[in-house]
């Protein structure tokens, strides 16, 4: 057993408080501590993207953060991507574009396309498809998550 | 072709679970939890092929935090027997063996202790200091070489069956089965042509982004409770039951959400370890696979040797074929080589064929079916024949295959008669579409065609319906929902009801609450659940006719009902109106339906693929893709368009980069997702779909399929536009970058 350090952070918009072990990851915190268990684990190498959160403005692997790196962050899990009972645009793309099969992927591709369109409303395909080649989903061949997303970058008014 | 109109069917309504995937909310295997939950983790095999002289665990057991450690020793050591578990009789210690190694490991990442802790980190430390003293042996990680005289076996009681009857040769072929119609040596003779080929292609993964993940309560009132990603529940329960020796009714499985599985969340490898360890313990054990785990623990696809000759006449019709195929199963029987050998030539009309079939043990992990299992390694093979043939005779390689196509009444050499098949239309709807028609210009640039085949299965199904006072339709049912199929199944209840599909909520139950039904796999869930679920709608408009009837002081056949309207005479009750009357006309309306259907239509798939090979690396780009399939009928035309465009993008990843990439000590060297590449989205264009829909008579919607047969043509068809890209006939899988600079080098050479 080791001692536990207390973090600081803002999740989801509110203070939470983590009690956490020097070697557990940011994405053991938020699913074993916090209870958030949106974000996936998909490899814990930092490869699949399952985990991806935004994290003071910038995706990360959560797989590949420390709990301990976390203190003071701004933490946004895929929790905290619909405003109350309204989805956010981008999660009624995928359910109108049927981007999603078995869907364990799809926390981590939303938060990711969450961050692209939220810095760069209007990306090319292009642009999506490198944004989003951090995320693998192994059911769509990508399609319709890329023609979703395209669907929320077509929109005149950025998303907020 | 399906012309009728449907209310329901056809349409695209929002997935049922559609909310819960895109907020978070839906619970996947490793997200249960539970009061005093344990983790646990297994300790694997560092050699491919070791016996196990000595295991101690005093070090781990006394390690703060660790409640338990199990062995091979702590399962009931009952004798050896054969049980059939969903997929033809197996002997129960290959079953067993595969949860945790007894006497030999049989390969890397072969399961041998576990440990439960009260964390995961604490559970692992503790596997670290399980003492395994091993004696290893040497290891053989292909067919031919483990087929070849005096290679190291991996059961030594294994004989092998030789064209169905046992022998008393003991060897690593488990089995060797022939299929032969006709007379080979006349059909070769009458041949102007004959092109013989042998290709080899590697082992696989599924790939499926959630690991296998469980839980298990060994309960104080002697049940077993299991929380798992399954794709079949049923499957979990009864191999639970068998390999922990106690009645299926004492134990209850309840599949979480899955995430993703194809064919390699069929197989238990985690359920019976963390109920042994939870007897242990008294408390619930949650065991979550790394995915080191799962490629090395879990079971890929077999990687492959196959031959095939094709003898051709002038006039572009095949005379003869023959085939030669030998997969790996990996550690365990049952390598899925069979169905391989049934689908090599399934796409074609031919009279004197030979297919010899080889079932061979490596030391690698016990295989699993891969979408369509079988069929893409030996599609590979047969359509780059099929390709080659067509370029000597100068023939379009689409009208080729139309020259011979299989059709209704076509005898596969496997045996049995072709009822209505989609085969010729998707050839036709492959010809005619645009991709086909637009010229590709470039240099290095080339364009390849492939068609294949898969059965589809039917198998046991359950779903039960309840009609709640609001008018809307409570559905459960049986399959675990992979990729959309909650709604696909509601959708045809809805139909026969005349309700709207959103009027319909359908959950999925664990294994106490509602009827057997079989894994999802084989293409069939929306086929036989959808058919269960047609069938409890039936039974449920049976019984609110004789409702109205009684309201109305009618006869219940002279009541009607089209589109959710009951109506006798002048009378007129909407779905609605009727459903709020249920108390007063005898209480609650329970639909079931129960179904083991026979009518299973096979699925054949065509592909069109683009590529362009950069000649200074042999990076092989595709441009532009079309999937071609002929699904019966499209019950949610969009996620038909999704099965075909993940199977397709699947079979690109065959092509191009998957491989198990192994030491010559059996060690799978790139075991992550950094080194094992699949395609991501920066690899891909769009992926385009043509749905074909030939009915299919044995469905009451025509329904055949989608989930498989597209990901057999990928691999040849991209083969094949290499071949037209760079002049280089590919006979190897993966066609990655040195496999292609390779074969460039030696043509120049």
């Amino acid at each position: 057993m080791h001692d536990k350090t207390r973090i600081r952070t803002t999740i989801n918009g509110e203070p939470q408080d983590l009690l956490c072990e020097p070697r557990q990851s940011l994405l053991e915190c938020l699913r074993d501590i916090v209870g958030l268990t949106g974000t996936k684990e998909g490899c814990n190498d930092g490869n699949c993207g399952a985990c991806t959160v935004i994290m003071d403005d910038r995706i990360v692997a959560s797989c590949l953060v420390l709990g301990v790196e976390a203190e003071g962050a701004t933490i946004t899990t895929i929790e905290g991507i619909a405003r109350g009972s309204q989805l956010h645009p981008i999660q009624r793309a995928f359910l109108e574009n049927a981007a999603l099969q078995c869907g364990v992927c799809t926390p981590g591709f939303i938060v990711a396309a969450k961050a692209l369109l939220d810095q760069e409303p209007h990306p090319s395909e292009e642009r999506i498809r490198l944004y989003l080649a951090n995320n693998l989903c192994r059911c769509t061949g990508y399609d319709k998550i890329v023609r979703a997303v395209q669907q929320v970058a077509a929109i005149e008014e950025a998303p907020q | 072709m399906s012309d009728r109109e449907y209310a329901v069917v056809g349409t695209r309504p929002v997935r049922h679970d559609g909310a819960d995937k895109v907020t978070g909310r839906a619970l996947y295997g490793a997200d249960f939890q539970a009061a005093a939950l344990l983790h646990g983790y297994i300790l694997r095999s560092p050699h491919a092929h070791a016996r196990i002289l000595r295991i101690d665990t005093s070090k781990a057991m006394v390690l703060a935090g660790v409640k338990a450690v199990v062995t091979a020793a702590d399962f009931p050591q009952g004798p050896d027997r054969m049980v059939d578990l969903g997929d033809g009789d197996v002997p129960l210690s290959y079953v067993r063996g595969n949860l945790l190694a007894s006497g030999k490991a049989l390969y890397r990442g072969h399961a041998v202790a576990a440990v439960a802790a009260v964390s995961r980190h604490i559970a692992e430390e503790a596997a670290g200091l399980i003492e395994v003293e091993y004696e290893p042996l040497p290891c053989v990680l292909t067919a031919p070489d483990a087929m070849q005289e005096g290679a190291p076996l991996l059961h030594e009681d294994l004989k092998t069956r030789e064209l169905g009857e046992p022998t008393d040769r003991a060897s690593n072929v488990a089995d060797h089965l022939r299929f032969a119609m006709g007379d080979i040596d006349a059909g070769l003779a009458a041949a102007d042509v004959v092109v013989e080929r042998e290709f080899r292609t590697a082992t696989v993964h599924q790939g499926y982004i959630e690991p296998h993940a469980a839980t298990a309560l060994w309960n104080n009132d002697g049940r077993v409770l299991v929380w798992c990603s399954t794709q079949g529940a049923f499957v979990v329960r009864d191999v639970t039951a068998c390999v922990l020796d106690i009645p299926v009714s004492r134990v209850k499985v309840t599949p979480m959400e899955i995430g993703g599985g194809f064919g390699g969340k069929i197989p238990v490898y985690l359920e019976p370890v963390a109920a042994l360890l939870s007897r242990k313990t008294g408390r619930p054990v949650k065991i979550v696979m790394s995915r080191k785990d799962v490629f090395e623990g879990s079971g890929p696809t077999p990687g492959s040797y196959i031959r095939v000759k094709i003898g051709v006449r002038n006039d572009g019709r095949i005379t003869a074929a023959q085939a030669y195929l030998a997969y790996e199963a990996g550690a365990n029987p049952g390598s899925m080589v069979v169905p391989g050998a049934m689908c090599i030539f399934a796409a074609y009309d031919i009279a004197n064929v030979v297919i010899d079939c080889y079932d061979v043990v490596v030391n690698k992990p016990s295989t699993a079916a891969y979408r369509a299992p079988g069929a893409t390694n030996a599609a590979f093979a047969a359509e780059t024949v099929v390709d080659e043939i067509a370029e000597k005779l100068a023939i379009d390689p689409i009208e080729f295959r139309l020259r011979n196509a299989a059709k209704e009444g076509t005898r596969r050499a496997d045996g049995p008669k072709y009822r209505r098949i989609g085969c010729v239309e998707v050839l036709e709807t492959m010809k005619r579409h645009p991709h086909y028609n637009t010229p590709l210009e470039g240099p290095n640039r080339g364009r390849g065609v492939a068609v294949g085949f898969w059965f589809n299965i039917g198998f046991p199904s359950s779903c039960n319906l309840s009609v709640n006072a609001d008018g809307t339709v409570n559905l459960v049912e049986g399959s675990t929902d992979i990729g959309g199929t909650r709604t696909s199944i509601a959708m045809q209840a809805a139909e026969v009801l005349g309700i709207a599909a959103e009027d319909v909520n359908p959950s999925v139950a664990d294994t106490d609450s509602i009827g057997y039904t079989f894994a999802t796999g084989g293409s069939r869930t929306t086929f036989a659940t959808g058919w269960a679920a047609w069938e409890a709608a039936q039974d449920v408009m049976r019984q609110l006719k004789e409702r109205a009837a009684k309201l109305w002081d009618a006869d219940a056949a002279s009541v009607t009902a089209e589109a959710g309207v009951f109506r006798s005479g002048d009378k007129v009750l909407t779905f609605r109106e009727l459903a709020a009357r249920l108390d007063e006309t005898g209480g609650p309306v329970v639909g079931r339906g129960a179904v083991n259907p026979k009518g299973v239509g096979g699925s054949f798939s065509g592909c069109i693929a683009d590529v362009e090979v950069d000649p200074e690396t042999g990076k092989v780009s595709v441009l532009r893709f079309t999937s071609v399939q002929d699904v019966g009928k499209a019950i949610h035309p969009s996620y038909v368009e999704g099965q075909m465009q993940g199977g397709s993008v699947q079979g690109i990843g065959w092509a191009l980069n998957e491989e198990y990439y192994m030491s010559p000590e059996g060690t799978m060297l790139n075991s992550s997702f950094l080194d094992y590449r699949m395609p991501t989205a920066l690899d891909l264009p769009m992926i385009d779909t043509a749905i074909v829909e030939v009915q299919n008579p044995g469905h009451p919607f025509g329904v055949r399929g989608v989930g498989e047969a597209n990901i057999v043509p990928p691999p040849a068809a991209i083969a094949n536009a290499i071949y037209r890209a760079a002049g280089v006939r590919m006979r190897r899988l993966p066609m990655n970058p040195p496999a292609v600079m390779e074969a460039i080098w030696k043509q120049r050479d």
